[in-house]
């Protein structure tokens, strides 16, 4: 019926079957390596850096990467490193808050679509077709159009962009799992229904969904750095990636370096995402 | 579920069928987002006037009264489905002009910027996987690794690289605005290298795939050769897919040239829609959601109408 959901299904099918990554592969590694990393940064950003993100230094403004200043400074002397590294927490916190936000909010309406009979099925799969057509940053920013920006209100607006494709995802497979035989003997047994979706439904559904999860968080990494380069996200004097990215856009003849190195850390961290989402799809496969 | 209409040729039906459905997917569209905007805490006179702009109650009631919010919500919509089945989009509070006129000025800069970066892309993917498909460990491994970057590399990132390296040192290319041809290169650039990456993966994987189907043995058969097999049958195999990536492609492009035309600061329908989000003009955002949801599904429909002309194997039974 709908083309815009054929035309997802097919897309999703089409990337699955290509770019193939090796099991042992060096980048795998590697990415592994860097997810360590990240977690450490996370966890323990003094660690990484004496500076502090917030301390200004007019002296020492748009100064270029040097021993001091590894990544060098910002229009108002900011180490534009330490910034990196503290802005960690929200690109991260942003991008894995909107992917938790998109799984539940889609496994709770994929659920309700599967179970709740066929005039519920049939209201909700409309709405997710609709939703299915818009491209995700479109989505997003309506949202962010109704609920203003900031932190929070980006991340919500990015998970609720994520919902349609996670919703279809898990009404698909619980559909599946209610057909199934084992499902049957449940209901003749006279297991409660939710204790069947519980215990059955949705342990089945949970695989492809943390694989879908894996792909979409690297999407929800680049959406949320692209929000904030719109200058929708976090409100200054916190900034994430993209904030940063935005901050240095009208330096970049004279100080490349603001805009150029948080940008690079987006990249990287997506990449390594998704070659990590890659490998657990090929085992999902297998 | 099928109408049948005799004495229409099977692609009209199909045609008919799939306008029918398009209006809907738009109709859903319009009333998705009227409701979650109707719905959504927050005066919504607030979200026309925007922030920062201090209106007198007496001001707030000729607004909401011009705007119709007095009405009951069933009423509100109601006038909403007319006014845009009727082309007319309304009236942006905060920039004081008709949002109908205000995308008219913006939609051509748009337009360049999406068909040059979907032209580039689309050179650079066949390029690349001919080049590539079915070569050595070595080769593969390269292009698997340039495509996955390119998929990988935010649109934005991308263009602030080329920016610093191809117009601040270099002096290559202008940095912005929309002034000749020049300006357009980088931002194209930025927008087709990811998408690139992503159409160059699926080709490949096609081209690789095709290898050993009937129609590659019989074309070998009947000694033909390679080169002759590339071009008259295996790459047309492989773009197939291709038209069907076409919906989200576009949804890549328009969401991509949000971000490229707000880093080369070229006027276009995307910096339209960023500055309406920022200062919540909701007028705006609605005509913006709305329009690019009719494209979405125009583009589809004529993408399946096409279909035929580069499948052989729809041709016969019609569109069914």
């Amino acid at each position: 019926m709908s083309s815009a959901v054929t035309v997802l299904a097919e897309t999703e099918a089409a990337v699955l079957t290509t770019g193939r990554v090796r099991p042992r592969s060096p980048l795998l590694a590697a990415a592994a390596t860097l997810f360590v990393l990240l977690a450490l940064v996370l966890a323990f950003p003094g660690l990484f850096t004496a500076h502090s993100p917030e301390a200004t230094d007019v002296a020492a403004a748009l100064r270029p990467p040097d021993g001091r200043h590894w990544l060098g400074t910002d229009q108002l002397g900011r180490d534009v490193y330490a910034r990196l590294v503290y802005g960690t927490r929200l690109s991260v916190l942003i991008a894995v808050g909107a992917t938790l936000i998109g799984v539940g909010g889609g496994a709770l309406l994929g659920l309700l679509s599967a179970c709740g009979g066929r005039r519920v099925d049939f209201a909700l799969m409309r709405i997710v077709e609709v939703l299915l057509g818009f491209p995700e940053l479109l989505l997003a920013l309506l949202v962010v159009a109704l609920l203003g920006g900031g932190t929070l209100n980006v991340a919500i607006a990015l998970g609720i962009a994520g919902v349609p494709s996670y919703a279809r995802l898990v009404r698909g497979q619980a559909r599946l799992v209610l057909r199934s035989e084992y499902v049957e003997a449940a209901r003749v047994l006279g297991v409660r229904p939710w204790r069947t979706v519980l215990r059955h439904v949705l342990p089945n559904v949970g695989g492809p969904l943390v694989v879908l999860a894996s792909i979409g968080l690297g999407s929800a990494i680049v959406s949320g750095a692209g929000l904030s380069v719109l200058g929708l996200g976090p409100v200054p004097p916190d900034a994430d990636w993209g904030a940063m990215v935005a901050d240095g856009k009208d330096f970049l003849q004279t100080a490349w370096w603001i805009s150029v190195f948080p940008g690079l850390a987006v990249t990287v961290l997506v990449v390594a995402t998704t070659l990590a989402g890659r490998r657990l799809q090929l085992r999902a496969v297998r | 579920m099928r109408a049948s209409v005799p004495g229409l040729p099977p692609w009209a039906r199909f045609a008919a069928r799939r306008a029918v459905a398009g209006v809907a997917v738009v109709w859903g569209t319009v009333t998705v987002t009227f409701f979650a905007i109707h719905l959504a805490p927050g005066d919504i006179v607030d979200g026309l006037i925007g922030p920062g702009a201090a209106a007198t109650p007496e001001l707030r009631r000729q607004i909401a009264a011009e705007a119709g919010l007095d009405q009951p919500l069933l009423v509100q919509y109601g006038q909403e489905l007319r006014q845009l089945a009727s082309g007319d989009f309304g009236w942006s509070y905060q920039l004081g002009q008709p949002i109908g006129r205000l995308l008219g000025s913006q939609v051509w800069p748009t337009v360049q910027l999406a068909v040059s970066a979907l032209a580039t892309a689309l050179v650079l993917a066949v390029l690349a996987a001919t080049l590539t498909a079915g070569r050595g460990r070595a080769v593969r491994g390269a292009a698997a690794l340039t495509e996955l970057l390119a998929v990988s590399m935010p649109s934005f990132w991308l263009g602030i690289i080329l920016l610093t390296a191809l117009s601040y040192r270099l002096h290559v290319f202008p940095s912005i605005g929309a002034g000749g041809p020049a300006s357009l290169v980088l931002p194209t650039l930025s927008l087709a290298l990811p998408l690139a990456g992503l159409l160059a993966q699926v080709i490949r994987h096609e081209l690789e795939t095709a290898d050993g189907r009937p129609f590659v043995l019989t074309a070998r058969a009947r000694g033909l050769g390679e080169r002759a097999l590339l071009l008259r049958h295996t790459l047309r195999h492989a773009l197939l897919p291709l038209t069907t990536l076409a919906g989200f492609v576009l949804g890549g492009l328009f969401g991509g040239a949000v971000l490229v035309e707000n880093i080369f600061t070229r006027p276009g329908l995307g910096r339209v829609l960023a500055s309406a989000v920022g200062s919540r003009d909701l007028p705006v955002v609605t005509a913006l959601v709305v329009l690019s949801s009719a494209v979405f599904v125009i583009v589809n429909t004529l993408v399946d109408l096409l279909h035929p002309l580069i499948d052989p194997r729809l041709r016969e039974g019609g569109a069914a």
